[in-house]
C-alpha cells in the first residue's frame, strides 16, 4: 500500500497551478487528500503529477451573504462546524452546510478534508455533493481561459466523475441561501458513526405566508449514481404545515429513487430508508420552517 | 506485607510508554533495512503457468526476486503441519512461495526485495504471473457439496472428521420426550490486530548468527522453525518479539511464509531485510476464523432438561490446515458449556475452501460452540413456553459436582474435567445485573417509545491455560533490581504489570524494582506461546515458583548472615529481617551481592562479596556443593490439564422498527477466572473481548464472493466496531479458585468474546419474534428477515401477540 511514483508540484498561485496542469498530462489536484491519498496508496489511481494547491493564496475563505455561502477550495470540513470566523454566519444563511458536515466522517478526516474537494471528487456517497444539489448550488472553476461557473446538474456526470476536463481547478463552491419561510434538515443512517452513509437525506420545506407548504425538495446520499434533487411538493403541497402528511412525502420519495445494493445494504433497504429519513427530516424541517414563518 | 500486590488493581506500567509513542514495534526496527514486498495470487484457485520477472529487472533499487524455483532444501518442502492429529486424515499446507498452484487470493507467489517498500512494490507490480484458473470452492456448503475440489487429491474437501461421543446418542434421542432439530450458520471474521504481522532479520556474517524480530505470539517456536527450515543450528538463531500491537491468535499461527523468507533473504543478501504487512495483505493473507454450519438435534424432557445432544458441524478451515484441527476440537468440546448432557455426540467435518486459512482467533471455536449450545437452550425454552433462564438453570452442573468429567478429550489431548466453578451463582448474579426479571416493564416502555426491546443471555465455560508448560526466571541483582523473564510473548495484555505483581508479592519487593521481559529467546529459550488464555495461568505460576525459589535461597543466605533460622525471616519492601526483631535485617540487594562470591570488586557493592571481605569457613568451598552463584531461580509450571473459567453474558437490545437499526442498550457480564491477579486488567480483557464479540455479532464478516474475492478487504468495508458502537459493559465478578495450580488462577484473555453472538442473537430474536438462524446480522438482513413470510415466528412471539403484549 505505497503509491506508485509521481511528480509533485506545489504552486504558489492559481496561474502557476494551471500551468502545471496544462503541461503535465494526467495531473491531479491535491487539496485535503482524504479521498485521493488512499486511492494512491492502494494504487487504484496513479497520476503522473500531483498539483498541491495548499500554498495557493485566497482559497481558504468562507463568504456568507444574503444570497448564499461561498466556500473556498481550501476550507476544511471542520471550518464549517465552527473552525472558521464566518462559520456562524454561514450556518445562519444556509444551515444545511453545518448540519450535513457534522455527518462527514471523523474529526481527523474533517480537519484535513475539504468541502470543495469532496464535491470535485463527485462521490455520490458524499454529503456535500448532495447538499450542493439540494441547494441548487454551483462551483467556480479556474481554467486557462478564465473563470467559469458550473451548476451542479452540469457538474456531476457519474460516480467519481465530473464534466470538468483539461486543466481546471475548482476554486469554490456556492450554496444558495435557505429561502425565506423555509426549514432544512439532514439525517443519515450509517453502520458505524462516521462511516459513509448507508442512506442520507437532506430536505428543504418552504411555506407560504399562510404556513401552507409550497415547496418540498429532497436530496439523498448513497442513493443513485450521481447526486439528485427531488421535488416532493406534490405529496404535501398546499397543506398546512401542521397537517402535512410527511409519510406521504416519504412514500413519494421511495418511488422517485433508484438505489443500488451493496455489501452494507440491499437496494430495497436503501429505498426503505429513503422513505423513513424523508419523513423524519421533513418533520424536523417543518418545525424550523414554521418558526421562520410569522403567524 | 506492604508489598502484597496480588489481586490489586495496579495501573498498567507499560501504558505510559506505549501511549506516548515510546513503544518499539516491528516496523520501528531497522529503519534502513531492505524491504520485502510480495506478489500475491489474485485468484482463489489457479495453476501457475509462468512467472515473467523481466519488466521488474529495470526498476532502479531492486535487489532480489525470489520464486519457488529459488527455494532449496527444507524451504522447498511444504510448510509444517504444526499440530498433527490422527483424525486429520488429509492435512495440506502451502509452500513459502506457491509451487505451481495457488489456493486462495493473497497466497504469496513471488518475493521482491528492494531498497525500500515503495520500490519493492513498483517492481512487484511489473512481475507478470500467468494463471490458469480452476474452479473456486467458497463456503462450507460448496465445500461439502464437493462439485469441485480445493486439493485434487482430496475430492470430498474433507480434511478431518473429528468425532467424539459420550454414549449412544440415537437411542437416547429416540427415548426423549421431546426432540428438536435445527440448522444454523455463523460467519467468518478475524482478529484484526492494530499492528499487522511483520518480520525483520539480520545476519551477522562474522558471528555466523541470525537475529530475527517478528510480531509473533510464539517466538521460541518460530526460532525452532527458522532453524529447521534454513538448516541452522538452534544456537545460531535468536528470535525476539518486540512490542506487539495485538495478536488475537493470528500471530500464534507460525511459521508464516514471511517468517522464513525474510531471514532466508537476509542471509543470502548479507543485509538487514524487513517486511511489514500492510492492511490489505492482512485481510487476504493472514488467518480468519469462525465460519461453521451447525446441524443440531436435541432431546429433552417436559421440564426442559437435556436428555441427549447430537451436533453435526461443518467447519471451514480455508485452503490449508497448518494449525491442525484445534479449532474444530475446541468447538466440539467447549460446546457443552456449563451443562449436564447425559449423552453427547459431535462430529465436526473440517473442510477445505479456496479462502484464507482458518486458525484460532480469540475464542478459537468457542463462540461457535457457545452459539450452538445456547441457541439450543433458547429453542427448548421457546418450545416448552419456559423462561430461558429457567431452562438453563435446570441443566447446570451443580457446585457439588466438581471435578466434573465430561468424558471428552480437549485440545491439549487431556480429558475435559472441569476443575471448579459455581454456575448457578453466575446465573443468579447475571439475572440481577441485567435485571432479567424486570424486562417486561422495559419492553413496554420501549414499545411506548416506538422501539422493539429484547433481552438475551448466554453462558460459557472456557478451557484455559493448557500445557505443556511455561517457565520463569527470577534474578535479584546487586542493585536490588529484580529481573523476571518468561518465554511466552506479550501483545498488549499487561504482562509487565501482572507478572511484576506476582513477583513483588511472592518475593516481598517493591513493584518498581521488578523488570519483566517476555518473548525473547535470548533471555528464556524454553516456552510454548501466548494463546488459549494461558499466560497468567502458565507463566504466572512458573514465575511464582521461580520467585519462591529465589525467596528460599535469599532466606538461607540471610539466615547465615543474621545468624537466625530461615523460618524466622520475612522479606518486606526488599529487606530481609528477623520477624519481630527490628534492626536484625539485611537488604535483599546485599543478599544478592553475597550470593555471588567474588574475586574482583567492580563497584562499591561488590566489595562486600570479595574474598577478603567475607568471613569464610576454611573447610568449605565458597560456593557450596549443589549450590550456584547468584540470587536467581528458574522454574517451570506444567499442568496436568487445563483449568476451566466460566462466565455469563446478557444483552438488552432496542430495535427501531422503521430502520431496523440494532442498539445494544445494556451489556452485562459476570466473569469467573478463579483468583484474579489484577482486576483492572481482567476487566480490560473482558471489555476488549466484548468489543470483538459485538463486532462479530453485528458488524464484521469476511464477505467472499463466489469467485473467492474478498469484497471488503479494508477498514472502510470490514466494519470493526468503533468505540461508538461498543456498548457500555457492566461487570460483576465471581472467584472460584482453581485447585490445579499454586496461584488458583484461570485464564481470562478470550472470555469476553465467546458469548457475544449467542446472547445478541437471543436478544434480537426476543425483540422481533423471528427465529435468528445466522450470525452476524445487520439491519438490512433484519429487514429482509422480518418481511420474509417464510421466516419462522417464535412461539413466545405468537403468545405475546395473542395477549396483545406486542404488535
Amino acid at each position: 500500500m505505497k503509491p506508485a511514483p509521481f511528480r509533485y508540484a506545489d504552486p504558489g498561485s492559481l496561474e502557476e497551478a494551471l500551468e502545471v496542469l496544462s503541461a503535465e498530462e494526467g495531473a491531479k489536484v491535491l487539496a485535503g487528500g482524504q479521498s485521493l491519498l488512499p486511492l494512491l496508496s492502494m494504487r487504484l489511481a496513479a497520476p503522473a503529477t500531483l498539483v498541491d494547491i495548499n500554498r495557493v493564496p485566497g482559497l481558504d475563505t468562507v463568504e456568507a451573504t444574503g444570497d448564499g455561502v461561498r466556500v473556498g477550495a481550501l476550507v476544511r470540513h471542520n471550518s464549517l462546524l465552527g473552525g472558521h470566523p464566518q462559520a456562524m454566519a454561514a450556518a445562519r444563511v444556509q444551515p444545511l452546510l453545518a448540519r450535513a458536515t457534522a455527518n462527514v466522517a471523523h474529526p481527523a478526516i474533517r480537519n484535513r478534508g475539504t468541502t470543495v474537494g469532496s464535491i470535485a471528487h463527485a462521490d455520490p456517497s458524499g454529503e456535500m455533493t448532495s447538499v450542493l444539489a439540494l441547494t441548487d448550488g454551483s462551483v467556480t472553476v479556474a481554467t486557462p481561459s478564465g473563470m467559469e461557473t458550473v451548476g451542479w446538474r452540469d457538474l456531476f456526470v457519474g460516480p467519481l466523475e465530473t464534466s470538468l476536463s483539461g486543466p481546471a481547478v475548482v476554486t469554490s463552491a456556492f450554496f444558495p441561501a435557505l429561502p425565506d419561510r423555509s426549514g432544512a434538515a439532514f439525517a443519515e443512517v450509517a453502520r458505524r458513526k462516521g462511516d459513509y452513509a448507508v442512506c442520507g437525506a437532506g430536505v428543504v420545506v418552504t411555506l407560504d405566508e399562510d404556513r401552507r407548504v409550497t415547496a418540498v425538495r429532497a436530496s439523498y446520499v448513497s442513493v443513485g449514481l450521481t447526486p439528485e434533487a427531488h421535488d416532493l411538493t406534490d405529496a404535501v403541497g398546499g397543506r398546512s404545515v401542521e397537517k402535512a402528511d410527511w409519510a406521504a412525502a416519504g412514500a413519494l420519495a421511495r418511488t422517485l429513487v433508484d438505489p443500488d445494493g451493496d455489501l452494507h445494504a440491499s437496494a430495497d433497504y436503501r429505498r426503505l430508508l429513503v422513505g423513513v429519513l424523508t419523513e423524519r427530516t421533513l418533520a424536523s424541517a417543518a418545525v424550523e420552517a414554521a418558526e421562520r414563518t410569522p403567524a | 506485607m506492604t508489598t502484597k500486590l496480588f489481586g490489586e488493581p495496579v495501573r498498567r506500567r507499560e501504558d505510559a510508554r506505549l501511549i506516548t509513542g515510546r513503544g518499539r514495534y516491528l516496523d520501528d526496527i531497522g529503519p534502513g533495512a531492505l524491504a520485502a514486498a510480495f506478489v500475491r495470487s489474485p485468484h482463489a484457485h489457479a495453476r501457475i503457468a509462468d512467472i515473467d520477472v523481466d519488466a521488474a529487472l529495470d526498476v532502479e533499487g531492486l535487489v532480489a526476486i525470489y520464486t519457488y524455483e529459488d527455494l532449496t532444501g527444507p524451504m522447498a518442502e511444504p510448510l509444517p503441519v504444526l499440530i498433527p492429529h490422527p483424525q486429520l486424515h488429509a492435512p495440506r499446507t502451502g509452500y513459502p512461495l506457491a509451487n505451481g498452484e495457488v489456493n486462495h487470493v493473497g497466497e504469496p507467489v513471488v518475493m521482491v526485495v528492494a531498497i525500500d517498500r515503495y520500490v519493492a512494490e513498483d517492481a512487484a507490480e511489473r512481475i507478470l504471473v500467468g494463471y490458469e484458473e480452476l474452479p473456486a470452492v467458497i463456503g462450507v456448503d460448496a465445500a461439502s457439496a464437493a462439485t469441485a475440489a480445493v486439493h485434487g487429491d482430496v475430492p470430498d474437501n474433507v480434511a478431518a472428521r473429528h468425532h467424539q461421543e459420550t454414549g449412544d446418542v440415537e437411542p437416547a434421542l429416540a427415548a426423549s420426550p421431546h426432540t428438536l432439530s435445527f440448522t444454523q450458520y455463523i460467519e467468518r471474521s478475524a482478529g484484526m490486530p492494530m499492528e499487522g504481522r511483520g518480520v525483520h532479520a539480520r545476519w551477522d556474517a562474522d558471528d555466523g548468527s541470525l537475529r530475527v524480530y517478528t510480531s509473533t505470539q510464539a517466538s521460541t517456536s518460530v526460532r525452532a522453525a527458522i532453524a529447521a527450515k534454513l538448516e541452522l543450528s538452534l544456537d545460531e538463531v535468536e528470535v525476539v518479539a518486540p512490542d506487539v500491537g495485538g495478536g488475537f491468535g493470528v500471530k500464534i499461527m507460525h511459521p508464516w511464509p514471511e517468517e522464513l523468507l525474510v531471514p532466508m533473504a537476509a542471509i543470502a543478501l548479507g543485509a538487514e531485510v524487513k517486511w511489514a504487512e500492510d492492511r490489505r495483505e492482512h485481510f487476504i493473507s493472514s488467518a480468519h476464523e469462525r465460519q461453521q454450519k451447525q446441524e443440531i438435534t436435541v432431546g429433552f424432557d417436559d421440564e426442559g432438561r437435556l436428555t441427549a445432544l447430537d451436533a453435526h458441524i461443518w467447519h471451514d478451515n480455508g485452503a490449508y490446515t497448518p494449525y491442525g484441527i484445534i479449532v474444530p476440537i475446541i468447538t466440539a468440546t467447549q460446546l457443552v458449556g456449563p451443562y449436564v448432557i447425559p449423552v453427547y455426540r459431535v462430529v465436526v467435518e473440517s473442510v477445505y475452501t479456496n479462502t484464507v486459512i482458518v486458525t484460532p482467533y480469540r475464542g478459537a471455536g468457542r463462540p461457535q460452540g457457545c452459539f450452538a449450545m445456547e441457541r439450543t437452550m433458547d429453542r427448548i425454552a421457546d418450545a416448552l413456553g419456559l423462561d430461558r433462564a429457567v431452562v438453563r438453570e435446570r441443566n447446570l452442573i451443580q457446585p457439588d459436582q466438581f471435578p466434573y468429567d465430561h468424558h471428552l478429550t480437549f485440545q491439549d489431548g487431556r480429558p475435559v474435567v472441569y476443575d471448579s466453578g459455581d454456575y448457578p451463582g453466575l446465573l443468579e448474579k447475571l439475572k440481577a445485573l441485567v435485571g432479567w426479571d424486570g424486562v417486561d416493564a422495559l419492553r413496554d416502555d420501549a414499545e411506548a417509545r416506538g422501539k422493539l426491546l429484547g433481552v438475551g443471555m448466554a453462558l460459557y465455560v472456557e478451557g484455559t491455560g493448557p500445557g505443556p508448560y511455561e517457565g520463569g526466571h527470577v534474578q535479584v541483582l546487586g542493585s536490588g533490581k529484580v529481573l523476571v523473564s518468561t518465554g511466552l510473548t506479550t501483545q498488549g495484555q499487561g504482562h509487565e504489570t501482572s507478572f511484576a505483581q506476582i513477583v513483588a508479592s511472592e518475593l516481598g519487593v517493591p513493584i518498581e524494582d521488578v523488570e519483566v521481559t517476555t518473548g525473547d529467546t535470548r533471555r528464556f529459550p524454553y516456552a510454548v506461546g501466548t494463546f488459549a488464555s494461558r499466560a497468567a495461568v502458565m507463566s504466572g505460576n512458573a514465575i511464582a515458583l521461580a520467585a519462591r525459589g529465589v525467596r528460599e535461597k535469599a532466606l538461607r543466605i540471610a539466615a547465615d548472615v543474621l545468624e537466625a533460622d530461615p523460618e524466622d525471616l520475612e522479606i518486606s519492601d526488599g529487606v530481609v529481617q528477623v520477624r519481630g526483631t527490628p534492626g536484625a535485617s539485611i537488604p535483599l540487594r546485599t543478599v544478592a551481592v553475597l550470593s555471588n562470591p567474588l574475586r574482583y570488586a567492580f563497584d562499591e557493592a561488590a566489595k562486600q562479596a570479595t574474598q577478603f571481605a567475607v568471613q569464610a569457613k576454611d573447610d568449605e568451598p565458597p560456593v557450596s556443593p549443589g549450590d550456584a552463584p547468584g540470587l536467581e531461580h528458574r522454574d517451570y509450571y506444567s499442568p496436568i490439564r487445563s483449568t476451566f473459567a466460566s462466565g455469563a453474558h446478557a444483552a438488552i437490545v432496542e430495535i427501531d422498527p422503521a430502520t431496523w437499526e440494532i442498539d445494544v442498550v445494556k451489556y452485562a457480564v459476570v466473569h469467573d477466572c478463579g483468583n484474579v491477579v489484577n482486576p483492572m486488567i481482567v476487566e480490560g480483557q473482558v471489555h476488549g473481548g466484548v468489543a470483538q464479540g459485538v463486532g462479530g455479532a453485528l458488524y464484521e464478516r469476511m464477505a467472499y464472493d463466489s469467485d473467492g474475492q474478498l469484497q471488503n478487504a479494508s477498514f472502510m468495508d470490514f466494519l470493526m466496531p468503533y468505540a461508538s458502537e461498543v456498548p457500555d459493559v457492566v461487570i460483576d465478578h465471581q472467584q472460584t479458585p482453581s485447585p490445579l495450580n499454586p496461584l488458583g488462577i484461570k485464564g481470562a484473555g478470550e472470555a469476553g468474546v465467546i458469548p457475544g453472538s449467542a446472547a445478541l442473537a437471543s436478544a434480537i430474536e426476543d425483540a422481533v419474534g423471528r427465529r435468528i438462524t445466522s450470525m452476524p446480522i445487520s439491519p438490512t438482513e433484519l429487514y429482509d428477515l422480518v418481511r420474509d413470510p417464510s421466516a419462522e415466528r417464535t412461539a413466545v412471539a405468537e403468545r405475546r401477540a395473542g395477549t396483545g403484549a406486542m404488535a
